[in-house]
Order: C-alpha cells, then structure tokens, then sequence
C-alpha cells in the first residue's frame, strides 16, 4: 500500500469526508449495540432525543459543551503551533484552584472587594494559573528540547494529587463534613443562569465568543501568524525573524489559560467549588475535540457540541435501553479515528499494488 | 527515621517494590520497542486496559491463566496492528493516533465488561497466579511467573535490540529509515513488526494487574502507569537495563509513600511522596534532554521516495 499526494482535491470531498466517517462510526458501533443485544434504530434515536430532543436535554448538552469547547479551544492553539500540551486536564484544576483562591476570600477574611473588582481577577488568575502550568513544559521544549508530551501529561498527576493534599489540608472546607472539597464561591461570584430552571450558564457565551476571537487572532494577526509559522516550519520561522520565545510565551499564555478558564467557568457556573472529580478528563476529551475540528476554533464549537450530545445522550439512552454508556466513549474514539483517516484520503489516494 | 530504617529492613517492603514495578517494567519495553523503531505509542494506557480486561475475561471464562496472558498480548498485538497501520501505513499524528487508541481501548473494554457483566456490584473473581514458593530466591519467590518473566524479558530485548541483525533494523528504522531502506530493509515492515511486539508486551504489563496483582478488573485500574511508562523509557534513556532500573525506583516511591502513610509517621501529606516519582521523572528529562540520546527518527513519518 502506497499513498500518493493529490493534485486536486474536489470540494465535496471535504463535506463528505467527515460524514463518511461519522457514518462509519455509527455502522461499527451499531455492532456493539447488537451485542449489547438492543435494537440499534431504536438506541441511536434515544441517543439523539436525550442530547438534543428537549430544551432540558438542550441544555444539559450545551452545559456539558462548556468546559469542553474551551480545552478544545487549549489543544487547538497549542497544537497550531505543533506545542503537544496533553496537560490541559492539570492546567484546569490549576485555574479552578486559583478561582476559589481568589473568588472564595469574599466575605470570610474580612476583606469587602466589590464583585466588579474580585470577578475579573478571580478569572484573570485562572488563566495565569493555567498558563504558568504549561509554560514550564514550553519553555523547556523550546529552550532543551525536552518532549513536552510527557512533561505535561506528568504534569496532570502532580496537579491532580497537589489538588487532593490542598482539599485535605489548607484549602479544606471546614463546614464539608470531612469531604476532601474547597470553600464555595460567594454567590456573588457565580455565573448567572443563561435558561432559568436549568443548569445552563453564562460560561457557554464565553467559550463561544473566545472561539471567535481566537479564530480572529489565528487567520488575522501578526502574532497568529507567528503562532501558524512556528508550528509549520520552527527552524524555517526562527530564521525568517518569527521570534520564537516570545511565541512560545504566546501560545503558553493562550492555551493554558483557556484550560485554566475552563476550570474557573466550571467552578463559577457549576459546581461552586474544587472537588477531586469535577472534571471526567474534560483536558482529554479537549485534544480529541481540537482534532475533531480540524484545529479549527470554530470547528471547536460545532466537535465540542458532538461530543458533549454523545456523551449526554449516551446517559439517558442508557438507562432507557440498557446500553452501557461507555458506548459514548466508543463512539467519540471511533470517530477521531475515522476522521482522521478521511482527512488523510482527501489529501492522498491510496495506492494498492 | 527509626520507622524509615524498619520499613527498608523489612522484606515485605522490597516484595511489594518488585510487584508495584512489575507492570512498569512490562509497559516500558513495550514503549521501548516502539520508539527504538521510530514511533511513539501513546496507546500504552488503553492497551494496558484492554489487556487486563481480555486476559481476566478468558481466564474467568474458564481457560488457563497463561491462556490469559496470550489473549492480553494478542489484543494489544491488534491495537498495536491499528496503531501501525495509521502511524506507519498512512503517516498519520502519531500523538493523535496513539491518544485516539487509548480512548478506543479503553472504551471498548469498559463497554464489554458493561455488557458482559450488566448488574455487577463486587467485580466476579478469579484465581490469580501463584508465588513461585519453590524458587530459592528471597523476594523473587514471594512473587508470580509474570515478574519473572517480565525480568527475564529485560536481557532478552537488550540482547536482540543490541546484538542480533533483528535489532540493528529495529534500531535502523528508528535511527535513519532512509539508510535502513538503502539497506534493503523494509521500514514498514520492519516498524509495524516493533510495534505490534510492543504493543503485545504492553497487553501483558495490563494483564499482570487483573492475573497476578488483583483477582477482578475494575474501571480506572491502569490509572496512569501507562503514561508512566512513556517517561520512565525517556528515564531509561532508550536502554533495556535503564528501564528496569526507572521502573524500580518508581516503584520504590509508590512503596514508600504507602508505607509511611501506613505507619502514621508521615511528615508532609501523603501525596507529596505519590508526586516524587513524576517529579524525579521530569528532571530524569531535563538532564536528558541535554545528551539527545532520542532515536532520531522518532516521530517522523517515513514515506519511500519522499524526503
């Protein structure tokens, strides 16, 4: 087998790449429901109903979205500029540690900030938490050389237990009941509903307004430029007067401090505090989402949206049908790998001989 | 101090080092094998899983326990097939590609054991693997056929990789795929090959868990030794002898920290002494770095007549 780049690559082609591939992937995990031994037409339905089929299911998927859309958004950035941050996960609860940091001095230290005051910089040191997690690994990366792979993915267990001694020791909510949780935001501190009634908050307008900035930044400024050169070509940029450090810094601040949002937006439209579980690897699930979306950021919206639908849909089917819900985790596999390989056949035709 | 002295006197301690490094020396030749060639697996973490669910599912079906074993290192044989096919076949990410096959993994087989097992509180148990009593060794007779063998396997791959005509296009591929092909050697042959060994190898460091360390598979079991693996192999260096050497002592810190918490005399939290090993990992990294002993066509894709 031999692949052989394309000289022309119609225009359908790219529409039907990913549906193929999501076809594909409903095909194979068809087989999976079969064995599960439900009827597939039935269990897909149920699938699509619980994500999208009621406003109450809208707004699950959409609040599942959230946090998602921004760890895409960290992956995409930092992938751009071929910076492989696998530690987006880490680089959460580091922004939500520094939100309930900043957010939750309110009231108790006798300390009366206005919540014009406190807002903006409870969020602002999110992202610097966030950012300066993953500037180390960076500036390793571009300074040694050191694969920044697996110093960030080390990096999301060092968060993860520094998260676990803090909620046992100094950050520990006195009034939890011994629950390894942090101090609650004041309410004042929280993001307001978006639909009443539901869980559906404010935080979704933020990820979906920063996915059209950082679109912007991508294809219509110098520094986006820069951040394409770097991932393209370091060596060619370097030489053609991109300055890589600063770039570096760049892409460190932009992608761990959307990580390191997501966190602060989970805690201030969500859960109102710091537990060990508030995030399913929602820094994961992101790297999958920025490929889904072609590392695109406005892709991001439209993959993150998918993904969270499969996943709350996958939840209520379950418990209609009595498919096991890791069948969501199947499908989201799946499908990055299919469309993967149909990006790949758009740009290549495979040659057998 | 005098509880620090007791606990390093006391042979249980070691015994438990070697079994905690048991998996971790498995998963890091797996790795090892893999990168010597050129690709990165990052799949290690859902092979792992899918081994220790298909090893237990077969023996818990009735067959052999290294029955168990051959059905692990078969299923991250395949996983290993896909990784090659997308990485070396059609040159795709091997980051993405290997992320992609650890969810895949280990999605299918938290969704298997789901439909296997659908109303489960206690996970269904097995008979595990025994100590080998009969060896006259201390330490290494208090544990089971799968660290001996994961002990043996270390000179065994150092031997091949290093000293056979196998190992030099193993080495080959990874180091200038387009000497290796000027030399007549297949690259595509030749890298799937290691990696679908790898993989195999990192099926079996998933089976040690449900086979020899627990008796049942429960959800989140592999919890990051994969990923541990992927460092400890940077650790190491790229050699066999190193990576054993990496997976004790990461071994030795998860021991320790268990221990001390166990004795109630621990001076800083707990995690503190889990965080050691990823700590000592980054700066193994950093120190690393500066010598470049990397395989230099490690993730770059190799496609004939292109440049």
């Amino acid at each position: 087998m031999r692949l052989e780049k394309r000289n022309h690559t119609s225009p359908a082609a790219y529409v039907l790449a990913p549906v193929g591939a999501v076809v594909f992937t409903l095909l194979i995990s068809g087989l999976l429901v079969l064995w599960a031994g439900a009827p597939v037409g039935q269990t897909y339905a149920l699938l699509l109903q619980g994500a999208f089929g009621s406003v109450f299911a809208l707004t699950e998927t959409l609040t599942r979205a959230t946090p998602l859309i921004l760890t895409g958004l960290a992956a995409a950035v930092a992938f751009r500029a071929r910076l492989f941050n696998i530690g987006a996960e880490g680089q959460l609860y580091a922004g939500a540690l520094a939100a309930v940091a900043v957010g939750g001095m309110h009231g108790g230290t006798g300390l009366e900030w206005s919540p014009y005051v406190l807002f903006p910089l409870m969020m602002l040191a999110a992202v610097l938490a966030g950012a300066a997690l993953l500037l180390g690994p960076a500036l390793m990366k571009a300074r040694l050389g050191v694969d920044e792979v697996v110093t960030t993915l080390l990096l999301n267990f060092i968060m993860l237990l520094l998260v676990s001694a803090l909620l046992d020791g100094p950050m520990k909510d006195p009034l939890s009941m011994g629950w390894p949780q942090s101090v609650a935001l004041q309410g004042d501190m929280e993001l307001s509903k978006l639909v009443p009634q539901t869980r559906l908050h404010t935080g979704l307008l933020w990820a979906v307004s920063l996915a059209v900035m950082l679109w912007a930044l991508l294809a219509r400024t110098v520094p986006g430029f820069d951040i394409r050169a770097a991932g393209a070509n370091a060596r060619a940029a370097a030489f053609a007067g991109v300055p890589i450090t600063r770039t570096v810094v760049l892409v460190a601040l932009l992608s761990g401090g959307l990580a390191g949002l997501a966190g602060a937006i989970e805690v201030a439209g969500r859960t109102s505090y710091v537990t060990l579980d508030m995030s399913p690897g929602y820094g994961y699930s992101g790297i999958v989402i920025a490929m889904l979306a072609g590392l695109h950021p406005l892709g991001v919206i439209a993959a993150g949206t998918f993904v969270a639908g499969v996943l709350v849909g996958a939840d209520s089917m379950s418990r209609a049908v009595g498919v096991p819900t890791y069948i969501a985790d199947v499908i989201v596999a799946t499908s990055l790998i299919a469309v993967l390989v149909a990006g790949l056949l758009t740009q290549y035709r495979v040659r057998w001989k | 101090m005098t509880e620090l002295l007791d606990i390093l006197a006391n042979p249980a301690f070691w015994i438990a080092t070697l079994r905690v490094a048991t998996p971790l020396i498995l998963g890091t030749l797996g790795v090892l094998l893999c990168e010597r060639a050129g690709v990165l697996n990052l799949g290690i973490e859902g092979i792992m899983v899918a081994g220790a669910f298909t090893g237990w599912l077969a023996v818990y079906a009735g067959y052999g326990l290294w029955t168990g074993v051959l059905v692990a290192a078969l299923a991250g044989a395949v996983f290993g097939l896909l990784h090659a096919w997308l990485t070396v076949g059609l040159a795709l990410s091997q980051h993405v590609s290997g992320l992609g096959i650890t969810l895949l993994a280990t999605a299918l087989s938290y969704y298997g054991y789901r439909v296997s097992f659908p109303k489960v509180n206690t996970p269904p148990t097995i008979e595990p693997f025994a100590a080998m009593d009969w060896l006259p060794i201390p330490i290494l007779s208090a544990q089971t056929p799968l660290t001996l063998l994961a002990l043996l396997l270390v000179p065994l791959l150092a031997w091949v990789l290093l000293r056979t005509p196998l190992g030099l296009a193993v080495r080959m591929v990874g180091e200038n795929p387009q000497a290796a092909e000027g030399q007549g050697i297949s690259v595509a042959a030749t890298r799937t090959g290691a990696i679908v060994a790898g993989s195999a190898l990192m099926g079996v460091a998933g089976s040690f868990l449900t086979l020899s360390a627990f008796n049942a598979f429960f959800f989140n079991m592999v919890n990051g030794r994969g990923w541990i693996c992927v460092a400890l192999v940077v650790f190491a260096s790229w050699r066999p002898g190193k990576a054993l050497l990496g997976a004790l002592l990461f071994a030795f810190f998860d021991a320790l920290q268990l221990r001390l918490q166990q004795a109630g005399d621990a001076w800083l939290p707990y995690q503190v002494y889990l965080m050691l090993p990823y700590l000592l990992s980054i700066l193994a990294l950093v120190l690393v770095a500066r010598k470049a002993a990397y395989p230099q066509a490690l993730m770059k894709p190799y496609r004939k007549g292109e440049r």
